[in-house]
Order: C-alpha cells, then structure tokens, then sequence
C-alpha cells in the first residue's frame, strides 16, 4: 500500500513525512522524527502524556491520524524551550519539583502552555478542570497545580 | 492492522460519493475520539476512512434566516464554547457537549460524532433532544430531515442509510423567556461516563411553563424523548406536585441496564432526581433572560 506524503509545520518547522493511514500523529512524532518527548501512556485519550497542540488547539496526538497534519501546524514538548532558556513553566516545574518521575510532564506542561495562553490567571478550580486529562501517578497533582498557578503570576508580572 | 485509506475531500458531495463508494467498509471520522480508540481496540476495521473536517457544511456556525442556528456535525466542542452567542441561546446544549471528556477530547470531540457513535449514554444528545435539534443529512440519494431522538437505533446503531451523512444540526428560533441545561449523574467529578443524563428545555411566562421538552439519557438503549414528562410541566408554576408527576413519568420511561455504575432501581430513582434539579436550572436561566 502507497504511504501518505504529508507536507505540515512541527515547532514552526516546514516538514515533511511518509505514514501509513492509520498511523497517529503520536506515531509519527516518536518513531518516524525522532521527537519523543511525546509519552504514549494509554493510546486512548485518557492520560494526555501525548499532548501536542494543532493549530494551537490542545488534542491528544493518540487520537489523531498523522495524515490530519496536512497544512496545519503542530506543536509539541520540544518546542516549548527557547534554545537553551526553559520556558518559564519548565523553569517553575523544576524549582518547585512538581514532577518525579517525568512521564506525564511534556504533556502537562503542554496542556498548562495551552491554558496560560487562553487564560493568563485562571483559578485553582479552572487549573485543575483545564488539566483533568493529565494523569499523574506521581505528584498527587497539589504541585503541579501550584507550579502552574505560581507560573501564571510570574508571567503576569512580568508582563506588566 | 490491515490496510486503510485515508481521504479528506473538501466538498459534501465528494465525501458522500467515497463514503457511498465503499459501500459498509468505510467510516467517517470527525474528531475522531470515539473512532481511533475503536480502532485501536480492533473493534472496528474500516477499509477507508473519511475524515470530513474539511468540509464547509459540517464545520460553519451560522444563525438561520428564522432566528435559530444551524452548527456542522463536525464542530468540536471546544469551537462552540468559543461561539460569541451560542452558549447564550442554548446553555444545555454547550453544557452537555462540554461535558465530553477531557480539554484535550474536547478540542475535537463533535455533537455529530457523539450522536453517529450511537451510545445511549453520550452527554450532548439529551440536550439536543430537548432542544427539538433537527439532524440534517445527506445521501446518494438526497437530503433529508430527522429530530435528532429519531437518529439512534439502539447500543451503536443509528437510523443513518448506507452513504448517509449527518451534515448539521438545526435549532429552532427561541421564544422570549426560554432556556436549557443538561445534568448528568457520575460517581466522579470529571471525566466519567453518564450513569443517567437528563436535558431540559423550557419557555417561561412570568411564573407559568408554557412549553417543555424532556430527554434522559443512560436508562435505555437509546436516548430518550420524554414527553409524559414535558406535559406535566407544561402549564404548571413548576410547583412540587408538578415535579413529582414529571419524576415519576421520567422514572416510569427508563429501562436501564443493570451494571456495577448502576443498578436498574438506582438509575431509575435519580432519573426523577435529575428532572427536578435540571428543570430548576433551565428555569431559572429562562427567567433570568
Ligand atoms: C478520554 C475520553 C473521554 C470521553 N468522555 C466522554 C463523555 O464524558 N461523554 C460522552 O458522551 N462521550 C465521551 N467520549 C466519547 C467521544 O469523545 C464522544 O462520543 C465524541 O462526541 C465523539 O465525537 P467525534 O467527533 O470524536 O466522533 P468520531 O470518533 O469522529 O465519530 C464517532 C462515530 O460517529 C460516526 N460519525 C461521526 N460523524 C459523523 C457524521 N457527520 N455522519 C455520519 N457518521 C458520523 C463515525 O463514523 C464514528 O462511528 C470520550 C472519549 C474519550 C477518548
Ligand atoms: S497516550 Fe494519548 S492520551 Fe494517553
Ligand atoms: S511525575 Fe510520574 S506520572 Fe507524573
């Protein structure tokens, strides 16, 4: 069977790849990219450890065929640091250990990103709505939440 | 997994000649979360797969020239919420679709895939049941209209022929002093599937309901209409005895499974809970607007 040649954006990059139809965006980022900081936790849609955003809309890239990518622009995990500055929620996720063993972290940090620009100070409540489909087996979430909060007054500050 | 193609044609009639085309062994795809997962646990094997997101008509927001709405099958909850007058008009209908899994599944999670999915226990449908939505579907041979309770056929099923699309949905214009809302009953906070879904839609004079349209969800293979329910509602004050007749009429249509979510007594029980805490809220939103 003939691969789909797919010509999209990955971190504000032109690229292009070959996939089968039924090959996720998941698939393609980890094994055919080499951008593995996307975690297949459940390949379901339950977890969110695949978080990537499309057009910079949050969506698990488990529950999207590579082959959707055509023209649009994908985000993930390794597009988040500026070189070698950390984006200030990876900064404020490291000071305030909000992670232990990692496997959930590039897509929470990608889900809070996505939040933080939609809603620069949400609430404990819309923090914790916003990442109900990051599951942590870790953390037990309280530092996480607070990472995000503590990052979002940062930014805010920052900004003025 | 066995071989699969893939298209994405960018016109209504494209789509219905491939999906036609491949006659029983192709599945549409809008958001894609209930097929991929399917997929994914080998229980559906579509040769093609036509991703329908390009499509104009199944992904516009547009008011109709009578007042109402019209929204594409395909749009994802995340694009309704950010609708500037939607939310406003039709508060249960964008509460039930919002419900709907996590921000990451509702960035592509659609009312028309979660209608086509076919569960008797998918959030939005209650709501737009009792809304009175119209499906709006096109075939090989033509367009065609059904309320949206006519749509499920049972656990999987719908009333869609073969190459049938369900392109949009309709709202009707909405009288002064009407509104919705959508409760559903889980053991968790977030993120579960409905043990009972219960939509509401009312018009209010003053203190009287003047018109009312009752759905249920998870108590039946599919989706219900209540109307017993709505014609204990309709000219009453919304008082206690006219809640307890609509309760009763509720519990009296559910024919529930029995499950380890919920008992059939359970699940009947709270369908009546769920009427009178649902009609509460959509009355109080119709009088405040
Ligand atoms: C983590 C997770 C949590 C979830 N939580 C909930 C929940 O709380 N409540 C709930 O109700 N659901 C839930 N779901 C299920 C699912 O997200 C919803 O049913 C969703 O609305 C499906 O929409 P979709 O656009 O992704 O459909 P798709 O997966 O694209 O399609 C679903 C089915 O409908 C068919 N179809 C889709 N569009 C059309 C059309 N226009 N014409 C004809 N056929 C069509 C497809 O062929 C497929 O069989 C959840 C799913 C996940 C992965
Ligand atoms: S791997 Fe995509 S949600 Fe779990
Ligand atoms: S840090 Fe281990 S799963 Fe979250």
């Amino acid at each position: 069977m003939a691969k789909l040649h797919v010509t999209t954006t990955i971190n504000g990059e032109p690229t292009e790849f070959l996939c089968e139809p039924h090959h996720t965006m998941l698939d393609v980022l980890r094994d055919t990219l080499d951008l593995t900081g996307s975690k297949e936790g459940c390949g379901s849609g339950d977890c969110g450890a695949c978080s990537i955003t499309l057009d910079d809309r949050l969506v698990c890239s488990c529950l999207m065929l590579a082959a959707e990518a055509e023209g649009h622009e994908i985000k993930t995990i390794e597009g988040m640091a500026d070189g070698d500055k950390l984006h200030p929620l990876q900064q404020k996720f490291l000071e305030m250990a909000a992670l232990q063993c990692g496997i959930c972290t590039p897509g929470v940090l990608v889900a809070a990103d996505a939040l933080l620009k939609k809603n620069p100070n949400p609430s404990e409540t819309e923090v914790r709505y916003w990442l109900a489909g990051n599951l942590c087996r870790c953390t037990g979430y309280d530092k996480i939440v607070r990472a995000v909060l503590e990052t979002a007054a940062e930014m805010r500050g920052a900004a003025e | 997994m066995t071989e699969i193609q893939y298209v994405a044609p960018s016109t209504l009639d494209e789509a219905i000649s491939a999906y036609a085309a491949a006659s029983g062994a192709a599945r549409i795809m809008a958001g894609g979360t209930d097929l991929l997962v399917q997929m994914r646990s080998g229980m559906v094997k579509p040769g093609l797969i036509v991703d329908i997101k390009k499509v104009a008509e199944l992904n516009a927001i547009e008011q109709t020239p009578e007042g109402g709405f019209r929204i594409g099958a395909a749009v994802p909850g995340a694009v309704l919420e950010e609708h500037p007058t939607f939310g406003k008009v039709w508060p249960g209908v964008l509460e039930g679709l919002n419900l709907i899994g996590s921000t990451q599944v509702q960035g592509r999670a659609s009312a028309g895939g979660n209608l086509c999915n076919g569960s008797p226990a998918a959030d939005s449908v209650p709501a737009l049941v009792a809304a009175g939505a119209i499906a709006n579907i096109k075939g090989p041979n033509g367009t065609r209209e059904l309320p949206v309770e006519k749509v499920p056929a049972g656990p999987g099923k719908t009333n869609l022929a073969p190459g049938e699309i369900l392109v949009s949905f309709t709202f009707p214009a909405r009288p002064k002093g009407s509104s919705d809302a959508y409760l559903r009953m889980i053991p968790r906070t977030e993120m579960d599937i409905a043990v009972v879904g219960c939509g509401v839609s009312l018009t209010m004079e003053g203190d009287t309901c003047t018109a009312a349209r009752v759905s249920l969800g998870a108590v039946a293979p599919t989706v219900l209409l209540v109307e017993d329910a709505a014609k204990a509602l309709i000219g009453s004050k919304l008082d206690d005895a006219a809640l307890e007749k609509a309760a009763a009429a509720c519990s009296a249509a559910c024919n529930p499974i029995n499950d380890k979510r919920g008992t059939i007594a359970y699940r009947t029980k709270v369908a009546g809970v769920l009427l009178k805490r649902t009609t509460a809220i959509a009355a109080d939103r119709a009088k405040g607007g």
